[in-house]
């Protein structure tokens, strides 16, 4: 006991280590966090495809559609009941893309459907979008490519 | 008064500066003696921010899969013109028939008729025969005529027949590019 009194006052720590760990862990989530992810909604489980292949490059105008398992759809956050109600957001998109020097045919509908929705559903919106003036789509899959 | 006063002042002004060198070198040797070994440097507030960008980046971390893409040019139906190119494949019209449930009961391409738990892997072979050597790949087209209750999921099976396969070492084969939908059926 009387070795231990006559020791050091205080245990002078060393962090280097913990702070060299910390730093390699805030690089790694800071490589692995994807803000453009804002897109996907948990309600969406989408179909597995083995050869569906990740994009090369960011498209240039996206627009996306997506669809829950009873038919609903999710556009722009919002929870639609109907699909003639994607309209509204459609023609102001088209407006968006107009005063861009742009057209509809320029942009791409990306459609994220719930494996279990109903096609019909799913060429619905297409049909709306056709008859705005859209023409190219993406139908979206989760990749099992490499699996 | 003021010149005997004023003198005094001069001169211990005049002793200050000439001993001005050697009083810096004593505070010099007094603030040496004075330091440290080694000077402790705080880190809390360097902990504390890093502890908290981890804790941000903890919470703000979705696992999402990765996600790949499907392309399909579908303008409006406009009406064909002038006769067919006889170099051109016939169109390939697969029919997707499904039950109360959505899932999928008949599967064919052209009246013909795939069954069976490797029904994609016998449509994605037809149309690898149809298209042969590749050289009609670009102008064939496959049109997708679905039950309107069909699971969405089942149409994602059929384009990735109907597109390519996937090699071994993950390079995608491509078979056929052109995809459509009919026109949806009535619910």
């Amino acid at each position: 006991m009387k070795i231990k009194a006559r020791g050091a006052e205080y245990v002078e720590i060393d962090y280097t280590p913990m702070i060299d760990m910390t730093f390699q862990l805030i690089a790694f989530f800071m490589i692995l966090i994807n803000f453009g992810d804002g897109e996907q909604d948990q309600r969406v489980q989408l179909p597995s495809s083995a050869i569906a292949k990740p994009p090369q490059a960011p498209l240039e105008t996206p627009i996306t559609i997506q669809m829950v398992r009873d038919g609903k759809i999710i556009m722009n956050g919002q929870l639609l009941n109907d699909v003639n109600a994607i309209r509204p957001f459609l023609k102001a998109e088209q407006y968006d893309l107009q005063t861009k020097n742009q057209n509809p045919k320029d942009a791409t509908i990306i459609i994220r459907a719930h494996k279990d929705a109903k096609t019909g559903l799913v060429q619905q919106i297409i049909k709306v979008c056709q008859e705005i003036g859209f023409e190219k789509f993406i139908l979206r899959a989760k990749s099992e490519l490499g699996h | 008064m003021f010149h005997a006063h004023h003198s005094q002042l001069t001169t211990h002004l005049l002793t200050s500066f000439h001993s001005l060198p050697q009083r810096l070198h004593m505070a010099v040797q007094f603030k040496k003696r004075g330091l440290p070994d080694k000077i402790p440097i705080d880190m809390t507030p360097m902990i504390d921010i890093v502890f908290q960008l981890l804790t941000f980046f903890c919470m703000t971390l979705r696992v999402s899969a990765a996600e790949g893409d499907f392309n399909i040019k579908m303008p409006l139906a406009a009406p064909r013109a002038g006769l067919p190119d006889p170099d051109q494949l016939q169109p390939m019209k697969v029919r997707m028939r499904a039950d109360a449930n959505g899932n999928l009961i008949d599967l064919s391409l052209n009246d013909r008729s795939f069954n069976g738990p490797d029904r994609w892997r016998q449509l994605h072979n037809h149309i690898a025969g149809l298209v042969g050597d590749g050289s009609l790949a670009a102008s064939a087209e496959v049109e997708l005529d679905c039950d309107f209750g069909l699971k969405y999921e089942h149409v994602i099976e059929a384009i990735s027949a109907v597109s390519g396969t996937a090699a071994p070492d993950g390079q995608v084969i491509k078979l056929v590019e052109k995809i459509k939908f009919a026109p949806p059926r009535q619910e």
